[in-house]
């Protein structure tokens, strides 16, 4: 526990960095993914690696958190789930507890500290639209402080790619 | 005596993507044959997977099938979230323009929280430096200023200074 609140403190950094080889995977793995029987020597194929080290890179990327995570990104309002970006004014004094509250939720996706009054932004996701105002509200009593929600009224076409 | 229903038919078809979603939520096995893995644990044929995930890529229930960089270890160590005020008439063309820049990775309209919360329009910035970002949100503001003059109200950039937690969406908790 006192291990997990120090790593939370410090923020989840990566632990070394990736080497010419990885950023090539990375941003081959930002595209497409393909759907055929062996995809990781499909995608070795395209940048002269075998299928074991594209995967044994993937492995070591993850493990030393290079890459936060691989498989496929839902879209979870188009499977009936809803998602909401939040945010808390916590107070200084009382960083550590609150989010020790607000982590151990599993609807609570992301958290980030931002240089604000409200310093502590993230993301819920529930299986249904009502989900996130009973979180909010679960997470309100245990913090004693004030979730507010920011729901996506509408989003705007952005190209989702950054080079590594 | 029941007879099988399209109903049916379209609740099993949920419950197979309910079930494909839960098992790959944590990521795609690491294994040559990663459709076959799920396919294993699933209790069906490697192709129901394939055509499954396929199918919820063509209608968007997936964004894409990849990978999620850290952004702090690919370089993007300034990570600010630029946030506006626009006058309501102007504020889905502003949005518009502004996601459609190569350094915004995410442009949304949100209500505002009055009295403490102005800001309707939120724009990710990634730079390599919190300067760079700087820079992309003075760019930004200009360019709101010369197409759409007096729309913009305030502005600020909300700085992360630390990842709390990055999961991905998990949904253990879905029935």
């Amino acid at each position: 526990m006192a291990n997990d609140s120090r790593h939370a403190r410090r923020g989840l950094a990566a632990s070394r960095d990736p080497d010419p080889v990885d950023r090539r995977l990375i941003n081959a793995l930002q595209g497409d993914f393909p759907l055929s029987e062996r995809p990781f020597a499909t995608v070795g194929e395209a940048l002269g690696l075998s299928e074991d080290e594209v995967i044994r890179r993937l492995h070591s990327l993850l493990e030393d958190r290079v890459l936060t995570r691989f498989g496929p990104m839902f879209q979870i309002e188009r499977m009936g789930g809803a998602f909401c970006l939040a945010a808390m004014a916590v107070p200084e004094t009382d960083w550590d507890r609150v989010l020790d509250i607000v982590n151990a939720f599993p609807e609570v996706a992301h958290n980030y500290r931002r240089t604000h009054v409200f310093n502590m932004w993230f993301v819920l996701a529930t299986a249904s639209p009502p989900g996130i105002a009973d979180v909010a509200g679960r997470i309100e009593a245990l913090a004693g402080v004030k979730v507010r929600l920011f729901p996506k009224e509408r989003e705007y076409f952005v190209e989702m790619k950054l080079e590594a | 005596m029941h007879q099988p229903s399209a109903n049916d038919s379209v609740q099993r078809h949920d419950d197979f993507e309910r079930r494909l979603m839960r098992a790959t939520q944590a990521g795609l096995p690491l294994v040559p044959r990663p459709y076959a893995e799920l396919a294993r644990q699933l209790g069906c044929g490697e192709e129901d997977v394939r055509q499954g995930l396929a199918a919820m890529l063509a209608r968007g229930a997936i964004r894409r099938i990849g990978a999620v960089p850290n952004h702090y270890a690919i370089g993007y160590t300034a990570n600010g979230m630029s946030v506006w005020d626009i006058d309501d008439t102007f504020v889905d063309d502003v949005g518009e323009l502004v996601g459609a820049l190569p350094y915004v990775t995410h442009c949304y309209r949100r209500p505002r929280q009055l009295p403490d919360w102005r800001y309707n329009l939120f724009a990710m910035v990634h730079a390599g430096s919190r300067e760079g970002a700087l820079a992309h949100v003075a760019a930004v503001a200009a360019l709101i200023g010369t197409r759409f003059p007096d729309a913009c109200r305030a502005h600020d950039v909300l700085f992360s200074t630390a990842i709390l937690k990055k999961t991905g969406v998990r949904l253990g908790h879905f029935s």
